[in-house]
């Protein structure tokens, strides 16, 4: 059927801020929906609250609005645009939870406005696990026994029925959030009772576990006439029992039988159809490895996850074709965009082996419950396109930018066998490297079978490559063992481990030799059809197909997997510089690793190559194509760090040098730099030794701050206040050696702020100063920011201004940088710079309208600043007020402290914009989910030393009809100064007001704690924090947050005060 | 090191796995991700080297009960890579064991993407699997002279006409190379059947007193089968037909409309047939490297399904007799199992006609 000519303007929902379980794979599918919209000539409204998206640029949607995602905003947005249509199953959860919602104030039938895409009443069945079963009931498909239940004594009875291990899964929760598997009965009490209070409708499907089945997931897409399609079929490595955004996957399935799979195929397809799905939908399946007995886990009526996995997977781009089914086509006239041929009505032929595996965030939370189950915990995947199995997994595990470069874990190595055995047992994010160390140990795939039940053929490709690894240490130097470990996969550095030798005689003999890897496209059809998708990945094989262009062309790295500390803002910037490159007439390529992305779609960049961002997979790039050069600024630190290596191998980095690169990071030659042009920063000093790190800070006075040399994201900086303190932090970090230095800080407790900077040698552009609303000690990636700057007069602005000027001179920058700063009694302190592009990129090119990424990037290739119409200095600021304000995902992430501190921890961040500092606040709070209740209580248990700064806080709250509740010590000081305060008793002390009871009986609507310099797991402070996050109340642990926070209340609510 | 060297002289090395023989065939490929053992068994990959564009075949062995026919006739397999250990709570055996059983010889290690793009671009080309490549160019010239699939439904069509017992409607099977998913497919739906020669006569299958008539797939140029199609032509008066792959080209054969070999076929099971008359899509596993011609069908049959991407004539019907042909499986095994329910139709063809005899 041709498009709908009846509806003219369409509102797609956006997916809001990145939280574990719902990352960039939606601005990816948001995207791609709102251009298809627009292709086929419709007007798209766009609301999302994530500023770092390409989607809420203004050239994807024809109005975008950055506000919260909250039925208040959204039906204001309706009725000032009068939307004929809403699409929400473009949006993950937060979209289409919002449709749900809007459709039940009543707006939309009000405004007669349509859902487009799957139907309302199809989302309820598919979502609604009573509904669904019943269904699946009818359908003749199998469910595993299960209940819904809304109290806990209703779970209790129907396991003591049915029998432990049971799954709990919490009703209308984002990936999966408070569910988990329960082996007695006080397991299932604990994770029962939190999921009841994590669900919206307080209720959760209670069931039998099928843990250790295979799991296997299809995309399948269903359109208006009923025509019905797989897309793409998945399989975990992983067994039943690990939620699959943790799970390691492969596609196509690697185990199944024809006949297995068509039998799940046809469940899949006959589940679409019953439910009228149309666009695109994710089914889960489990399926007993001795029989042909399988389960329905469920169904996602709505592009997500795997989707963008799938269309990364297959090239087949699932959110684009089912925006165009939600207006009425239908898959036999929408022509396959990769084919340029044939019909989208296509299922997808794979020639290669997709693997994904999951980008944890335990690096950076390294006391977090690390074991995996049915709660989603990773922030991020990466995938690789292989040849055989073998090459696929490798290169995605060398694409995961951790410490282990291959399934060499120095961890695992040490491990003794029983630890070896109990992390098989229990998985968590590293079983991987302990099943390879068992190979390694002699473990048969018998023992490793029983003790994982991963499949014997999945183990066997590890085995695998232990086997060739062996082969490699006994054959130094071979050739022939060199080309069957590059056969399957083996990178260059770890053959050169193995062989004990530099990685580059690796490369040399390997070049030598003539061993180097081919490209092949990634084309939907195994090469049944011509076709000219500019998609490629490495294999050594025979017939390279990646040919290069006349054209120039330049390489643009990305920034590999979603983590804490780089987040999509990254991804946001590496297309900028892709569009920037475009204009001004290069070919664009685009290599990264990360399936969720705007940048690995192939429709953005003029190639792109799906690889590891390693050197030598670079390089390797390089040597196909011959680019220009190569732009390294805007992929955060995973390219940067590539761009000495590249350098080194005589491969041109286009924008400031590796030299100068280096010497914005290298402590000491940037000391040195601050000397000469005689700026000011906090008193630093390196030590290498324990003795050395505690005489530094008696010599800086405490507090002072301490970290790592060269980590990224404040990776293991603490704000230290005694020597305790700092005996505990060098106990965790043992690690220091000479080319491991501490490095220890003066603290300085000042306004911080933010400015990224444009540079191209003479003039540097300074787009905007964004000021942290939260004191230093807060690291900047999880502060709150206000652009303009709301307390700095315009001497500070100019003194940064200056500072700023000198530094991207002195380092002559050629490029974006960013740098950080201090602002104390009128001073201004450099803390750090860094020369690439930050996170505040994509909000600051939004609100002031300068593209930030493509100026930079159109420097880099030598266009002045003068030439693009920007003068030196800071740009003018505009009449909006916008604040920035983190997310994060403590409630996936069980014993990480959500005590703020100068390590990152959110994982996303919305924007709030108005003509008011106070209504920008507010927005940005609504957009953060901080809403709080006209009156309400707020718990305050506060640090000594922070008394003082309460007592006006408190009174503010007071005053707006807020109720304090405190603990003794608080709870005095405040009385004394007349408040009134509910006395509660602290949280080992029992009684009927118990500070820990007040909160599980949902008395307290905000918790304001800052117990933060007791770091241990059984400190009152981390217990209070821990249970306001299972709790879901909200929590601030700086004062300077709280007084932002009463800002926008305060500015919502009257004040009331008697006249005398 | 094992060769496949091709009639244009190019030659392919790879690892050798299977039975350590040398073999000559047409080399076809497929671009199924699962069904490997199913395409193995296919009588109508006869005297085919079958190249996998799945990269990796094997990983679940193979079991007797997914066979397609008792004695394979493909002439060797070619793939990327085969798996080490393989994994399914029915296999029976591994693959590369199971090549060596049947004396079917494989090579793996080529890079089976270059070889298909090479089938694509020049059409399909013979081939020989051997160890020797000294002299390329008379093995090219050899292959050139050669017609390998010549004959070939003679050797994969049963001698002997047997029955398959069922209980409910007698249909007569013409073997051109049968796979055993559609004999499943009657049995499932209770026919009794016999399975007969293609060789079989118009008075030799109506002496059954058939309530129906299939015709199976098979291997190699329709045009050899113009006695079966003067055989089709004569029953389809008197007695429901449904053909099936190359029983569909014979149907069309014995009704005047003309066949043509394709340039590469279609091999895989990712291919989009729209039906006609509904509209309806549905995917269908397919085998074949000739079609029949959409220009030559004459005023008695009518096009009921077409290949969506390419056009490919897909199904015919009689507009007299009930009689009907799909150039796809509707058996699927290997593939999807979307258009199953032609065999319904068969069976309501079936009687249809049975109840109209009784009242007549």
């Amino acid at each position: 059927m041709p498009k709908r000519t009846d509806i003219h303007k369409i509102m797609v929902i956006g997916s809001g801020p990145i939280i574990i379980g719902q990352a960039a794979e939606f601005d990816y599918s948001g995207t791609q929906a709102c251009l298809a919209l627009r292709e086929e000539g419709y007007e798209v409204v766009l609301v999302n609250s994530n500023p770092a998206t390409i989607m809420t640029d203004t050239t994807i949607a024809d109005k975008v609005y950055l506000e919260p995602l909250t039925v208040d905003s959204l039906s204001r947005i309706i009725r000032q645009e009068y939307p004929d249509a809403i699409l929400p199953t473009l949006g993950g959860q937060v979209g289409l939870n919002m449709a749900l919602a809007l459709a039940k104030t009543g707006i939309l039938d009000e405004l007669n406005i349509e859902l487009l895409g799957t139907k309302l009443n199809s989302i309820e069945q598919a979502e609604d696990r009573e509904m669904f079963k019943e269904l699946c009931q009818s359908l003749g498909e199998p469910v595993p026994a299960s209940l819904t239940v809304h109290k806990l004594q209703e779970a209790l009875d129907f396991a003591d029925k049915i029998g432990y291990p049971i799954i709990v899964r919490p009703a209308f929760t984002m990936g999966g959030t408070g569910g988990g598997i329960c082996h007695d009965r006080e397991e299932l009490t604990r994770i029962c009772k939190n999921g009841l209070e994590l669900s919206p409708v307080t209720e959760c499907l209670i069931e039998k576990s099928i843990a250790g089945y295979k799991e296997v997931e299809f995309e399948v897409m269903r359109d208006s006439s009923d025509n019905a399609m797989i897309v793409c079929c998945m399989e975990n490595f992983d067994p039943v029992g690990i939620h699959t955004g943790d799970s390691i996957v492969f596609s196509p399935s690697q185990t199944l039988s024809d006949k297995e799979y068509q039998m799940l195929r046809d469940c899949s397809l006959r589940l679409i159809r019953a439910l009228k799905i149309e666009g695109g939908c994710n089914v889960q399946l489990a399926l007993d490895p001795e029989s042909f007995n399988y389960y329905v886990i469920e169904v996602n009526p709505r592009v997500s996850r795997s989707s963008a996995l799938a269309s990364k997977a297959t090239g087949y781009p699932i959110a684009k074709m089912a925006a165009k089914i939600a207006i009425g086509m239908t898959l036999d006239e929408i022509k396959n965009p990769v084919t340029g041929t044939t019909f989208a009505e296509f299922e997808p032929a794979l020639d290669y082996v997709v693997c994904k595996i999951p980008r944890w965030p335990f690096d950076k939370f390294p006391k977090a419950d690390r074991m995996l189950g049915t709660q989603m915990k990773a922030t991020g995947e990466v995938m690789a396109i292989g040849r055989t199995v073998e090459e696929a997994m490798l290169k995605a595990v060398r694409s995961l930018e951790i410490d282990e470069k291959d399934l060499y874990s120095e961890e695992a190595h040490q491990a003794d066998d029983s630890l070896l055995t109990e992390k098989l047992v229990k998985a968590q994010d590293d079983r991987l490297f302990y099943l390879a160390e068992a190979f390694r140990r002699g473990y048969s795939i018998n023992d490793l079978h029983e003790l994982t039940k991963i499949n014997f053929y999945f183990l066997d490709i590890v085995k695998h490559l232990i086997e060739i690894e062996q082969e490699l240490s006994q054959n130094i130097d071979d050739v022939e063992v060199l080309k069957l470990a590059k056969k399957y996969g083996f990178s260059d550095y770890t053959i050169s481990r193995i062989w004990h030798e530099n990685e580059d005689d690796v490369r040399d003999l390997r070049l030598n030799q003539g061993i180097k890897p081919v490209y092949k496209m990634v084309d939907t059809c195994a090469a049944e059809f011509e076709s000219s998708t500019p998609y490629f990945y490495s294999s050594y094989d025979e017939e390279n197909e990646s040919l290069r262009s006349n054209k120039k062309s330049v390489l643009v790295i990305g920034s590999g997997p979603i983590r804490i500390g780089q987040g999509v803002e990254f991804d946001y910037a590496t297309v900028h510089s892709v569009k920037a490159l475009q204009k001004l007439g290069y070919d664009a390529i685009v290599v990264n690793s990360n399936p969720e992305t705007v940048s690995t779609d192939f429709s953005i960049s003029d190639k792109l190559y799906f690889e590891p961002l390693t050197l030598e997979d670079v390089l390797n790039i390089c040597d196909l194509e011959n680019p220009e050069g190569v732009i390294v600024q805007f992929g955060g630190q995973t390219s940067i760090n590539l761009a000495a290596g590249l350098a080194k191998h005589g491969i041109k980095i286009l924008g400031t040098s590796v030299n100068d690169l280096n010497r914005a990071e290298d402590r000491e030659e940037f000391d040195k730099i601050i000397k000469d042009l005689k700026l000011k920063q906090p008193q630093g000093l390196t030590a290498t030794t324990h003795e050395g790190v505690i005489e530094a800070a008696e010599k800086l006075g405490y507090p002072v701050l301490v970290r790592p040399s060269y980590v990224l994201g404040g990776k293991a900086m603490e704000i230290v206040y005694s020597q305790d303190e700092l005996e505990e932090y060098l106990h965790d970090h043992v690690d220091i050696a000479s080319d491991h230095p501490i490095l220890v800080d003066d603290y300085l407790d000042g306004s911080e702020c933010d400015v990224d900077a444009i540079s191209d040698g003479e003039t540097v552009l300074i787009p905007g100063i964004m000021e942290h609303i939260e004191h230093a000690g807060v690291h900047s990636g999880d502060s709150m920011a206000v652009y303009p700057p709301q307390t700095f007069s315009d001497e500070v602005k100019t003194k940064i201004a200056e500072t700023t000027k000198k530094l991207a001179l002195a380092l002559n920058c050629k490029g974006i940088m960013n740098i950080q700063f201090i602002v104390r009694d009128g001073e201004v302190y450099v803390i750090e710079v860094n020369p690439r592009a930050s996170r505040t990129v994509p909000f600051l090119s939004k609100i002031t309208g300068i593209e930030m990424a493509q100026v930079a990037t159109k420097v880099i290739m030598g266009e002045s600043l003068e030439s693009q119409g920007y003068e030196d200095g800071l740009a003018p600021e505009p009449e909006l007020i916008s604040v920035k304000a983190p997310v994060f995902s403590f409630s996936k992430l069980a014993d990480v402290d959500a005590y703020l501190g100068p390590e990152m921890k959110s994982t996303g961040e919305v924007m709030g914009s108005d003509l008011t500092f106070a209504k920008a606040l507010y927005k940005a709070f609504a957009g953060a989910h901080m809403e709080l209740p006209e009156n309400g209580n707020v718990l305050l248990t506060i640090e000594d030393q922070d008394k003082d700064k309460i007592l006006p806080l408190a009174k503010r709250f007071s005053s707006i009809g807020y109720r304090i509740f405190a603990t003794e010590g608080t709870a005095k000081f405040l009385q004394e100064h007349q408040l009134h305060v509910e006395l509660v008793t602290k949280v080992h002390e029992g009684g009927e007001n118990n500070i820990l009871t007040d909160m599980h009986n949902d008395k307290i609507d905000l918790v304001i704690n800052t117990m933060g310099h007791d770091l241990e797991k059984n400190s009152d402070g981390f217990i209070i924090r821990q249970t306001a996050i299972q709790q879901n109340i909200p929590l601030l642990t700086a004062l300077d947050t709280a007084d932002a926070l009463l800002t926008a209340l305060e500015n919502r609510s009257f004040a009331t005060r008697s006249l005398a | 090191m094992r060769y496949l060297v091709l009639e244009d002289g190019s030659v392919y090395a790879g690892e050798g796995f299977g039975a350590e023989v040398d073999t000559d065939g047409e080399v076809v490929f497929t671009t199924g991700m699962t069904g490997y053992q199913e395409a193995i068994t296919d009588q109508s990959y006869a005297n085919q080297i079958l190249v996998f564009t799945n990269p990796l075949i094997g990983n679940y062995g193979v079991t007797l009960a997914d066979f397609e026919s008792i004695k394979p006739e493909v002439k060797g397999v070619i793939c990327h890579q085969v798996a080490r250990r393989p994994d399914n709570w029915r296999m029976q055996t591994s693959l590369p064991d199971f090549l060596k059983q049947i004396g079917v010889p494989g090579i793996q290690g080529i890079d089976t993407r270059a070889l298909v793009k090479k089938l694509r671009i020049h059409g399909t080309l013979k081939g020989r699997i051997t160890d020797h490549v000294e002299a390329t160019d008379e093995i090219a010239q050899e292959l050139q002279a050669k017609d390998v699939t010549k004959g070939i439904i003679d050797v994969v069509s049963t001698k002997t006409a047997y029955p398959v017992p069922g209980s409910k409607r007698n249909v007569v099977v013409i073997d051109f190379g049968i796979k055993h998913s559609i004999l499943r497919e009657l049995a499932k739906r209770d026919c009794n059947c016999f399975v007969l020669p293609y060789t079989a006569t118009a008075q030799e299958v109506l002496n059954m007193h058939p309530d129906g008539v299939l015709l199976s797939n098979g291997p190699g140029d329709p045009l050899e089968m113009m006695d079966a199609a003067a055989m089709v032509r004569e029953i389809e008066q008197v007695v429901p037909v449904f053909g099936i792959c190359m029983g569909h080209q014979v149907f069309a054969l014995a009704n005047g409309a003309k066949t043509y070999k394709m340039k590469f076929g279609h091999r895989g099971f990712n291919h989009p047939v729209r039906e006609i008359a509904t509209g309806n899509i549905g995917f269908t596993s397919q085998n074949h490297g000739y079609a029949v011609d959409g220009d030559s069908i004459p005023d008695d049959l009518m096009v009921t399904h077409v290949e969506v991407n390419d056009g490919t004539v897909e199904g015919l019907r009689h507009k007299h007799y009930p009689a009907f042909s799909v150039q796809f499986h509707p058996d699927a095994t290997p593939g999807p199992h979307d258009e199953e329910s032609l065999f319904d139709d068969f069976m309501d063809m079936i009687d249809q006609r049975k109840e109209a005899k009784q009242n007549a």
